[in-house]
């Protein structure tokens, strides 16, 4: 059986007296391609966002490779709020900063793209490749890590390459195609070496050629580089061409999860989400 | 290759810049009218240092503090404590008994003192303040800087500070190269930080901060790291500051100068070091010699020019910065970098390929 990389245990996100994400429970294993799918609004980007470490869910834990990474319980931050499934039974609170979480693996992009806006293409993947220095402040500021920063610059030339942004380099990121600023948000995430990709709708605002060519893409990412991805998407196209398990979320309850044609045949993912997305 | 023609250019022009200065100095009297162009050289100098250290803070990390005032007074007190010979000590704090310091450090070391012992409070300061965005931060670092202006007049800690009355007697520079040769290393390592891994991770954090985190940027280790380094910087041009006034005074240490300096780098340019080096001067030199006329009373004749009166200079001044915040907001370089080695390739007309190559001093 293969090792179970990012496990989602009952997490309940809760903003006042809105449930963003209600009891989620989800399991993605190594070099799986994961799809979270569902309605706008369902909650996808919380979970997310849960997962990163940008918001501490209200209960709930995550794991990554076994190790607890975020835990929240109703005893802390939420206490008053929360009156849900699984009261008491998370009693550690463990909500790390998204830089912790992404030291250990995970990656993400954005799904309102969040490029450093006054740095070029290059500039834009080489800092991400600040998180793996080696260097500390007085070595960097006195240019003693030439060996390093030459590595460095090697990798983000050799990562814009395979993206197939080499010719951009120089480009301020903003200044880019919607779709090739895209690639550059999985191109920056990919320079902090994460084992576990999380995309959030990396094909949105793409035209039907570009979403093949991410398509092909993302299945590389795993068989070359053996990533393992989880996705937010709505392209129902590239979603079950490529996934190979689903999960629907919809009003933040997780309401299927399987490998496509079940999702595809599935009478409650249909009613609150597919239905309306095949006439379209 | 080209690299080593750039150093090689670069050392040259130093050694004339320094030449001429010492030059100029040698040959002009002090009665003489341009004797006021070694002021502003000084002058500036200091607070091409200190506007840098701001830039770094607001312009390359994206924090918006207005404290540089405060830790330019720590650096000038430290450095004015540590360094007045013992000899003078009983004249200096004569309502405080010769105070409670009875030694003095060799003038270099009390400038790197002075440095260290703004980081210091900037370090502790950071810890609660850098939690704040925006508005907030510079709200509080104002306050920290109004604040240690208040504790340092306080009559009980005169016997280190001697209260609200001035230190002096403390060593000067003797030529006008030192504060060049200072503020020039200085800024030539801030200039080295910024285009490290670390200064990149700097503007990662102005730019995005959310996105920053998200690429394994820990926020509150390099915002710290920038608010303290930049404090360092402000205390060691505090040093020199205080070395060419010859005196240092609390009071003097005020938000007007802390504006002063926000003003020099908002004209130079948000993010870039060489505007704010260019500014710098360019402001002294407005503020204490060219458009000193303008306070003296000028007669055509009978005619008395009209307007021309003390303080005149300010509404003048004030009206130019708004004219430049209205029309210019970029300032005199937005983020772009004067660099020799640009201007070498513009001049040999070779396309200007490589972005960001700097020089300094």
């Amino acid at each position: 059986m293969r090792e179970n990389v990012l496990k989602v245990e009952n997490v309940t996100m809760q903003f006042g007296g809105v449930i963003a994400v209600d009891n989620m429970n989800l399991l993605v294993n190594e070099k799986e391609i994961v799809s979270l799918i569902g309605p706008n609004g369902a909650g996808k980007t919380t979970a997310f966002n849960v997962i990163t470490g940008v918001y501490a869910p209200t209960n709930g834990a995550v794991y990554f490779r076994g190790q607890k990474i975020v835990e929240n319980h109703p005893q802390g931050k939420m206490r008053k709020l929360y009156k849900g499934e699984n009261n008491g039974k998370y009693t550690g609170v463990l909500s790390p900063t998204p830089d912790r979480i992404t030291s250990l693996g995970i990656a993400r992009t954005f799904q309102n793209i969040r490029l450093w806006k006054s740095q070029t293409v290059f500039d834009n993947v080489l800092i991400a490749k600040h998180l793996r220095r080696t260097s500390n402040l007085f070595t960097a500021t006195f240019h003693l890590n030439g060996a390093e920063e030459a590595r460095m610059r090697r990798e983000t030339e050799e990562l814009l390459e395979i993206l197939e942004l080499s010719d951009v380099r120089d480009e301020l990121a903003t200044s880019l195609p919607y779709g090739k600023q895209r690639r550059l948000e999985i191109a920056r995430a990919m320079a902090t070496k994460p084992s576990l990709l999380l995309l959030d709708e990396p094909a949105a605002g793409m035209n039907p050629q570009e979403t093949d060519e991410l398509t092909a893409f993302i299945g590389r990412l795993r068989d070359e580089f053996g990533l393992t991805i989880f996705m937010i998407e709505h392209h129902m196209d590239l979603v079950m061409e490529i996934s190979d398990r689903i999960y629907v979320l919809d009003f933040g309850k997780g309401i299927a999860e399987g490998v496509p044609e079940e999702i595809q045949n599935n009478p409650r993912v249909i009613e609150a989400y597919l239905g309306g997305a095949i006439d379209e | 290759m080209k690299k080593t023609r750039d150093v090689v250019i670069s050392v040259v022009l130093i050694a004339a810049l320094l030449g001429v200065l010492r030059y100029m100095e040698l040959h002009i009297s002090p009665q003489s009218q341009w004797a006021m162009l070694l002021t502003v050289l000084k002058k500036g100098s200091i607070y091409a240092l200190v506007a840098v250290s701001m830039n770094l803070l607001n312009g390359f990390t994206g924090l918006f503090s207005l404290g540089q005032a405060g830790f330019m007074m720590i650096g000038a007190y430290t450095y004015g404590i540590l360094t007045i010979p013992v000899a003078q000590r009983a004249n200096v704090y004569m309502y405080y008994q010769g105070g409670i310091v009875q030694f003095a450090l060799p003038s270099i070391l009390g400038i790197v003192l002075g440095g260290i012992a703004a980081a210091a409070f900037a370090f502790l300061i950071g810890i609660p303040v850098l939690r704040l965005k925006s508005d907030y931060l510079a709200i509080a670092t104002l306050g920290f800087a109004e604040i240690m202006k208040v504790v340092f007049m306080w009559d009980s800690l005169g016997p280190l500070t001697n209260g609200s009355n001035m230190l002096r007697e403390y060593p000067t520079f003797k030529t006008i190269l030192y504060p060049f040769i200072v503020s020039g290393i200085c800024i030539a390592i801030i200039v080295m930080l910024i285009n490290s891994t670390y200064g990149r991770a700097f503007k990662a954090i102005r730019d995005d901060e959310i996105a920053a985190e998200a690429m394994g940027i820990n926020l509150a280790h390099h915002k710290r790291i920038a608010f303290t380094v930049s404090s360092f910087f402000a205390g060691i041009s505090g040093a020199l500051l205080a070395m060419y006034q010859t005196n240092v005074q609390a009071k003097s240490y005020n938000s007007a100068m802390t504006y002063e300096i926000l003003l020099i780098v908002v004209i130079g340019g948000i993010g870039s070091i060489t505007g704010s080096v260019i500014s710098s001067f360019l402001f002294i030199a407005c503020s204490e010699w060219v458009l000193r006329f303008l306070d003296e009373t000028h007669r055509i004749g009978e005619f008395t020019v009209p307007l021309m009166r003390s303080g005149f200079r300010k509404v003048v001044f004030s009206i130019i910065i708004m004219v430049i915040v209205l029309f210019f907001r970029q300032g005199i370089m937005g983020t772009r970098e004067f660099s020799i080695s640009g201007i070498i390739n513009r001049l040999t007309g070779k396309s200007k390929k490589s972005k960001g190559g700097d020089s300094n001093a």
